[in-house]
């Protein structure tokens, strides 16, 4: 089965300006045929917007291999026993009546020369520019007990929202009053800052109201708390003295996952149930096409364009791409870098420059019990001279203390996010 | 191609006053970046909370940025948000909002 741009084009009727005030966007018609690999944030986003923006104008594929969206935010909320799995469900038919050709199957390879991917369920298909959103792999060569499937079947991560949620959610209901939940945090930059922050305190909340003997303690390999210190560490003090621990400066050698065990430098923790965040990168499809990597870990990108730095044709989107500075790996973050790569692309389709004064703002929310939340926000511009994305200076900051508004916001956040991307 | 051209000369003959209006788009850019909270085109999903933006008039939406910026309007976040926008850029973004239905 080969998509060409020709048959595309055949398909395809001129655009029209829309809107009095805005038809002068119209005066440039971009059209051609858009790949984007992976659903999640990032590629759902640009499958909408490039739709969206160019009046139906562009082709679009979305290629998922999950037949669902199934949000990573608020997904700690189900390990906590506050939500289900079915609250942070989407199905893809939003996409689909925007036009978006939606495949479940997976990307086993890129020419880029050829402006070819090739499928696993066989084929290929031809594009003008392909984004790739794919999240994160784990580098789960880097803890050799673990890096086996019995063991990953029994230490979970539920870095990916999904069976694993579920999965760890029982492993907390099956263990006895008076066990141990540990949580072991990679060195940044990993998926999500604070997540592991407040699963540990969501978790806590869950003991403290059911199983007030249990106990949770957070091996974290950074020298402190990345993400929301001192509104996490206040939490911990005033809700959980005693149920919460914070071990900092605790990375993960290797896992004896028979014993639940987590081997550190020193010491080795035996506990109950075993959470294992483990190292991260660019999801394989990013991560072994070639494309320029940073530490061997995340793509290199252009960043008034998302494009590769290495090879032309190439967008690359959320988690898998190495940040600026002080940006966070955030599904608000990969939607907003969707939304500068899809008008980057219409431009380039139509032959202009893309827009020279991109502008990024991330906005995360973190439960630290199940009624209240805390946040942090940032704005990021391009700076031309230093060619990357700084932190705008004096704007941003954190939330002034945990309440319930903030936790009705996150709420709020999380419905217009997944509309935002998917319907 | 030189109707576009001419198109796109009286595009930005129509934006010269508005600083920073190099991409024609720069409004709808901009006014992406929130739609993450206040929904697609600043159309919010019912019940969800947040404030729709779409069709509140340029100057209602001004005066608000304004009151978050000087802490007259209390927020949580909106007063942190503001304060990474030129005001060239908030010009642009109420624009743009105003003018969806």
């Amino acid at each position: 089965m080969i998509f060409n741009r020709r048959n595309f084009l055949k398909a395809m009727s001129a655009a029209t300006a829309t809107g009095a005030l805005y038809g002068c966007a119209g005066a440039t018609k971009a059209n051609g045929h858009v790949v984007i690999v992976g659903g999640g944030f990032g590629g759902a986003t640009a499958a909408k917007y490039l739709r969206m923006w160019s009046n139906g104008g562009v082709q679009v594929t979305l290629i998922e291999r999950n037949a669902q969206f199934i949000s990573c935010p608020i997904s700690n909320l189900v390990v906590s026993g506050d939500k289900t799995l079915a609250d942070i469900t989407i199905g893809y038919e939003g996409l689909k009546k925007w036009g978006v050709r939606v495949i479940q199957d997976e990307v086993t390879g890129i020419d880029a020369s050829k402006r070819t991917i090739r499928l696993a369920q066989g084929g290929e298909m031809s594009y003008d520019r392909l984004v790739l959103s794919p999240g994160i792999d784990f580098m789960f060569e880097t803890l050799p007990g673990l890096n086996n499937a019995d063991a990953q079947s029994k230490i979970l991560h539920a870095w990916k929202a999904g069976s694993q949620t579920v999965a760890l959610r029982k492993q907390l209901e099956d263990m006895k009053d008076g066990g141990t939940y540990a949580i072991t945090i990679p060195k940044a930059p990993y998926r999500c800052p604070p997540g592991p922050y407040e699963r540990a305190s969501l978790i806590a909340g869950y003991f403290k109201a059911k199983k007030p003997k249990s106990k949770v303690l957070i091996l974290d390999a950074n020298e402190d708390v990345v993400s929301k210190k001192g509104l996490f560490m206040k939490a911990w003090a005033d809700l959980y003295p005693g149920t919460l621990e914070y071990r900092p400066n605790s990375e993960l050698r290797d896992v004896d996952a028979a014993n639940h065990t987590a081997i550190l430098e020193f010491d080795k923790v035996k506990v109950d149930v075993l959470n294992v965040v483990p190292p991260q990168r660019a999801g394989n499809i990013a991560a072994q096409s070639g494309l320029k990597l940073i530490n061997n870990r995340w793509v290199d990108i252009d960043w008034l364009s998302m494009a590769s730095t290495n090879t032309p044709g190439i967008h690359v989107l959320g988690d898998a791409i190495f940040p600026a500075a002080t940006m966070p790996k955030s599904g608000h973050m990969a939607n907003q870098h969707a939304k500068l790569a899809t008008a980057a692309i219409l431009n380039l389709l139509a032959g202009d420059a893309p827009n020279p004064a991109p502008l990024l703002m991330n906005t995360c929310y973190s439960f630290v019990d199940s009624r209240n939340a805390i946040h942090v926000a940032s704005v990021h511009s391009y700076d031309a001279e230093k060619k990357t994305m700084l932190p705008v200076q004096g704007a941003g900051g954190v939330s002034v203390i945990r309440n319930e508004l903030e936790a009705k916001s996150a709420m709020g956040w999380a419905k217009n996010i997944w509309a935002d991307m998917l319907t | 191609m030189k109707l576009r051209q001419l198109f796109t000369a009286l595009c930005l003959a129509a934006t010269a006053a508005t600083a920073q209006a190099e991409d024609p788009n720069l409004a709808r850019n901009l006014a992406a970046t929130c739609a993450n909270c206040h929904g697609t085109n600043g159309k919010s999903v019912d019940g969800s909370g947040m404030e729709a933006l779409a069709g509140t008039t340029k100057e209602k939406l001004l005066q608000k940025i304004r009151d978050f910026k000087s802490g007259d309007k209390p927020a949580t976040i909106m007063h942190q948000i503001v304060k990474g926008y030129t005001d060239e850029q908030m010009a642009l973004i109420t624009t743009y909002f105003a003018a969806q239905k």
